[in-house]
């Protein structure tokens, strides 16, 4: 019986109700979604049936299963809107629901409803005609809305309450959707407000222009009169919450608006027993009239009261509404201080989010150090979500504006290594950039970051949870970069290369590597260094305090020396030949293995680590042992450990977003324009770029060793090697590349990047100190604009702060013309809206087509309004003297302006621009003038 | 806009009333029903009623065994939002008499006549529960 796809008189009589439906599903515990499709398969079949009573029992089942079980019924549209046509109520009333329930404004049946609607708007049967309006509120689109206008319309002026009261409900969507309903329908919607016999009507009537103030408050400026008196007579705490609202927005646009309802504002809310009001009354002073003082402290002692509540609501209301003030008036948060804090261990993390961001509005430069001390205290007992909220909003507060609030560098870079060790910190991203840019930028807190940055790579434990990855990667660079600082860098070297940095990524084991890299040319350097001052010494006067002893002795006194190198020798930089090899060895140990590792950039640095070692142990080792041989060798191997070390001692500074902008493009180059053949290039680049990588570690060496000894000009194998490679596939394809400034302005035919924080050669090294210098000279345009306080170190900035110009919004067009309709309508210089209303509909399609013309229109109005006000006279006379009457006009008076915009918008017509929108407030504000009965 | 949707879903995390009042395909429902029902039942008593929720706030309450969840814009009155759920629940007391979870399942059309009389465009236009009663006694008259 089931099988036909027709429904047959069987499904009639058996058909299932929705009741049958519904306790069908409710004992279904697993087999739901069985039981709904074969619900749905009924439905399908059933909903076919000619008889009303069927398909609208089929289409309610659906409509219900679209509302719980989300099944699609938008296949259905065609029969709901068929149901809406029975005249039987009970079968209509399902269809409407249906449609409101599912139907869009892209539903391709729409506009078949809408003969249907009308004859339903204009029923005897009131309940008809309420469910035709609510339908319209709910699936209005552009059409339906036009072409119902004149019926809504009608429905505003019903006596029947509760139609008046839905049809005012309605015109909230007509005018969002057909913009030229205003001109038929506002005058009506305006009368409502006045209509206080009948609540419900202010009510509904209050709730449309609380939306439409919303979008645009200033074009219901002139309505504030009617607006205070409902505030001063209501007594409808719904109507005075929506008034306070359209409030709100309105008394900022009017100071003299403002002075005038601050006193029944404030009366109102300390009569109210209604929280709601109460605190409706709190927010409209604290965000529209925060200049009144003596409101404020009013408010802000209701907002007392809210905080100690035992309600969680109404504490939580309490820090909203002093988050609101926070910005203008911090005294009464700081007022409220303790609470603040204490809130943060809220079993609510709403209240607990809510109290963070108040903390955060009171941090300042005297109190940082304080406030930061007791969130990282709720940090660390906190669970891991908050903590990590605590955690980010210290970071992004603290470092807002280049670090603007913090004096003492030193005790924040400490708080960064304490957050880094809080258990659950997760912020490592973070906290990893704030290292590095407080690095580059404070120059005067670098030996505390390489402190705190050693105590981090120390510490094995670290090494093993994840999130740290990039602090610690953070805490190698910049150990390496200022080993200077760091008092022991052969420690250092030993926590850079121990056992479990293995459970790095490849990425930030290579910053490991590098860092060790510098790390060891540091050592070598300072040994080398007090070596020959050593030297010269004994060769003057013996010296004994300096370590100018023999291998020998120190091979005596190994044991002791090896466990104090840590802290006596190394004091003065001094490190002893023994702690020189016990490093050599290390590397050795450690570093070698990695030669074969898979990851590129930990292969390449194993390999230039070791191919100095390599080169420098012969040379090294020698000069440790016999006396007489030593000067020659030591020099040699000064002079490349010298080498390398100024390639590392080279200050990195920070460089601009736009540095690369700034270099000019030199004379005589061709950008081509058309990139599309850059795929071929790099197609055919791509296997030399991996012949880069796959060098072989003897050669490497052996080229490095030559390269050192014939002269300092060239550098280390590994770079010279991609360099040359870099420079012949430049020679090839020339053209992509941006001309390096060396070749503008340098005489040299090297025409290398030299790569960021890799090998250099020596001459190359003061060129490229100097473009850096200069480059940095050339960004650092505002650098010493920070103020200095105290004993604040120099911060660095840059101009990246400076934002981009943002492209001025585009009004929407939609919101354009309704608020220039409502503005058209209060001023009254509209004609009777009864030949409106049948104008309405060709009006809009004209308008519609007219659009473009408009806009093209006003910019050229735009450009007369500049010219008149810089003076130049370019303008055809006819809008000059427009100009000029409208200055008289504002001199006039109100009243005055009023009356010669009316002209002025009757002379022009329908093609009148809408300049309110687009010229700058003030105009608007003497166009809509707020009558002075009221102020 | 106001109040963008209102929710009713049982301890479960079962939908039993869904109204919203701007259009959403049905997966988005899913998704921000899945989402709201997630945040909102996991907290207790002592936690305040308000969550906020990508770029607007959900006022809730819990009668029972069932939550009403009101989706509302930023700038919107929270207590009176919480005053709104109040009303609707007595006034569907006084319709069903004593009202339970089972009465909006079987009545889920009824539920909605309420909805529509005291909530347009998203604005709350009725708050007398006689007046938002008076069409539905009518409607029962009429079929």
């Amino acid at each position: 019986m089931a099988s036909s796809s027709s429904p047959s008189l069987m499904d009639s009589l058996f058909q299932r109700s929705l009741d049958d439906i519904i306790k069908g599903l409710r004992h279904q515990q697993a087999g739901e979604s069985a039981f709904v499709s074969k619900v749905l398969e009924e439905v399908r079949r059933e909903i076919k049936s000619t008889d009303s009573h069927t398909k609208s029992t089929a289409l309610q089942k659906l409509t219900y299963l679209h509302s719980i079980c989300f099944v699609d019924m938008s296949w259905a549209a065609f029969h709901a809107i068929e149901c809406i046509s029975y005249p039987n109520f009970t079968h209509k009333k399902v269809g409407y629901l249906a449609i409101s329930q599912s139907f869009q404004e892209s539903t391709p049946v729409i506009l078949l409803i809408s003969n249907q609607l009308r004859k339903d708007l204009k029923s005897n049967v009131e309940v008809e005609v309420s469910l035709a309006l609510e339908c319209l509120s709910r699936i209005g689109n552009l059409d339906l809305c036009r072409d119902l206008t004149p019926e809504v319309f009608t429905l505003m002026a019903s006596s029947r309450i509760p139609v008046r009261k839905k049809a005012i409900g309605v015109v909230l969507r007509l005018f969002g959707k057909y913009p030229d309903a205003v001109r038929v329908c506002f005058k009506r919607l305006v009368e409502s407000l006045e209509s206080s016999d009948s609540p419900p009507i202010v009510s509904a009537v209050i709730g449309v222009f609380c939306e439409l103030a919303s979008k645009d408050p200033k074009a219901y400026l002139p309505l504030a009169p009617e607006f205070y008196k409902i505030l001063v007579d209501s007594r409808n705490n719904w109507v005075l919450i929506k008034v306070l609202k359209i409030f709100t927005k309105l008394a900022p646009l009017e100071p003299r608006l403002a002075k005038k309802i601050v006193e029944p504002i404030c009366e109102l809310m300390s009569k109210t027993g209604a929280k709601s009001l109460m605190f409706e009354c709190i927010r409209t002073i604290l965000t529209s009239l925060a200049e009144h003082e003596s409101a404020v402290k009013l408010a802000a002692g209701r907002i007392n009261e809210l905080l100690i509540d035992e309600d969680p609501n109404l504490r939580y209301l309490g820090l909203h509404a002093l988050a609101i003030v926070a910005p203008k008036h911090i005294w009464a948060v700081l007022e409220n201080k303790e609470f603040v804090i204490k809130s943060l261990s809220d079993p609510d993390p709403n209240i607990k989010l809510e109290s963070l961001r108040l903390v955060m509005a009171m941090v300042s430069e005297s109190n940082v150090v304080e406030i930061c001390r007791v969130l990282v205290n709720y940090a660390t007992k906190s669970e891991p979500e908050f903590c990590n909220v605590i955690l980010g909003s210290i970071l992004s507060t603290c470092s807002n504006n280049v670090y603007e609030i913090i004096v003492d560098f030193d005790w924040y870079v400490s708080l960064l290594g304490e957050m880094s060790r809080i258990q659950h910190c997760q912020k490592g991203d973070e906290i990893e950039n704030q290292l590095i840019d407080i690095g580059l930028r404070v120059q005067d807190v670098r030996p505390e970051l390489v402190r705190v940055g050693r105590d981090l790579l120390m510490d094995p434990a670290l090494l093993g949870n994840p999130f740290l990855h990039r602090i610690l990667s953070a805490a190698a660079w910049l150990c390496g970069e200022y080993v200077e600082f760091i008092r022991n860098p052969v420690e250092l070297m030993e926590s850079l290369l121990q056992p479990r940095t293995s459970l790095l990524p490849p990425s930030v084991r290579a910053v490991y590597l590098e860092s060790a890299f510098k790390a060891l040319v540091f050592c070598l350097h300072s040994y080398l260094q007090s070596a020959t001052s050593s030297d010269h010494s004994a060769l003057g006067l013996s010296d004994p305090g300096v370590s100018s002893q023999s291998y020998d002795e120190y091979s005596g006194a190994h044991g002791e020396n090896g466990e104090e190198s840590g802290t006596t020798l190394i004091q003065e930089n001094h490190i002893t030949p023994d702690s020189v090899l016990r490093l050599l060895n290390l590397i050795d140990m450690a570093v070698g293995p990695l030669s074969g590792s898979y990851d590129v950039e930990i292969q390449e640095r194993t390999r230039n680590i070791l191919g100095f070692t390599e080169l420098i142990k012969p040379v090294l080792s020698d000069s440790l042992h016999p006396q007489d041989e030593r000067h020659k060798q030591q020099a040699e191997a000064s002079k490349m450990v010298r080498l390398l070390h100024d390639t590392f001692s080279d200050e990195l500074g920070p460089v601009s977003m736009s540095a690369q902008g700034r270099v000019p493009v030199p004379d005589g180059l061709v950008l081509y324009e058309n990139l599309a053949d850059l795929e071929a290039v790099c197609g055919s680049s791509l296997p030399a770029s991996s012949a880069t990588i796959s060098f072989e570690g003897s050669h490497n060496v052996e080229g490095a060793t030559s390269i050192f000894i014939s002269d300092q000009k060239e550098e280390s194998e590994p770079s010279s090697e991609s360099t040359s490679l870099l420079a012949e596939h430049r020679k090839r394809h020339g053209l992509y590349y941006l001309p390096s400034e060396k070749n503008t302005e340098h005489h040299e035919a090297n025409n290398d990047y030299p790569p960021a924080n890799e090998l250099k050669s020596g001459v190359t090294v003061s060129n490229d100190a100097q473009d850096l210098a200069k480059l940095a000279e050339q960004s650092f345009l505002p650098k010493r604009k920070s103020k200095q306080v105290k004993a604040r170190p120099v911060v660095v900035k840059l101009d990246e702060g400076d934002v981009l110009p943002i492209s001025s919004k585009i009004p929407q067009a939609k919101d354009d013309s309704l608020s220039e309709a409502v503005r058209d309508v209060l001023l009254g210089n509209e004609a009777d809206a009864d030949t409106l209303t049948q104008k309405a509909a060709a009006d809009s399609v004209s308008r519609k087509k007219g659009k473009e013309k408009l806009n093209a229109k006003e910019q050229e109005d735009d450009l007369d309004h500049m010219d008149s006000q810089s003076g130049t006279v370019q303008n055809p006379v006819k809008e000059r003297s427009k100009r000029s009457s409208r200055k008289q006009n504002a001199d006039e008076g109100d009243h005055g302006g009023d009356k010669g915009k009316q002209k002025r918008r009757h002379r022009h017509g329908k093609h009148r621009t809408r300049e309110g929108v687009q010229n700058p407030p003030a105009n608007v504000i003497s166009q809509t003038p707020v009558p002075d009965l009221l102020l | 806009m106001g109040i963008r949707f209102i929710l009713m879903v049982n301890k479960q995390g079962q939908t039993r009333l869904a109204q919203y009042y701007e259009w959403l395909t049905l997966e988005e429902r899913r998704a921000i029903e899945g989402e709201i029902v997630r945040k909102c039942l996991a907290r207790n008593e002592q936690q305040c009623s308000f969550v906020e929720h990508r770029n607007y706030k959900i006022v809730y309450r819990r009668y029972a065994s069932l939550f009403f969840l009101v989706g509302v814009d930023n700038d919107e009155n929270e207590l009176a939002i919480l005053e709104f759920i109040h009303l609707l629940v007595e006034t569907m007391d006084r319709h069903f008499g004593n009202v339970c979870e089972l009465d909006i399942m079987f009545h889920l059309e009824k539920a909605h006549f309420m909805l529509e009389e005291m909530v347009m465009n998203g604005c709350i236009v009725e708050t007398s529960k006689s007046n938002i009663l008076s069409p539905i006694q009518l409607m029962e008259k009429t079929s």
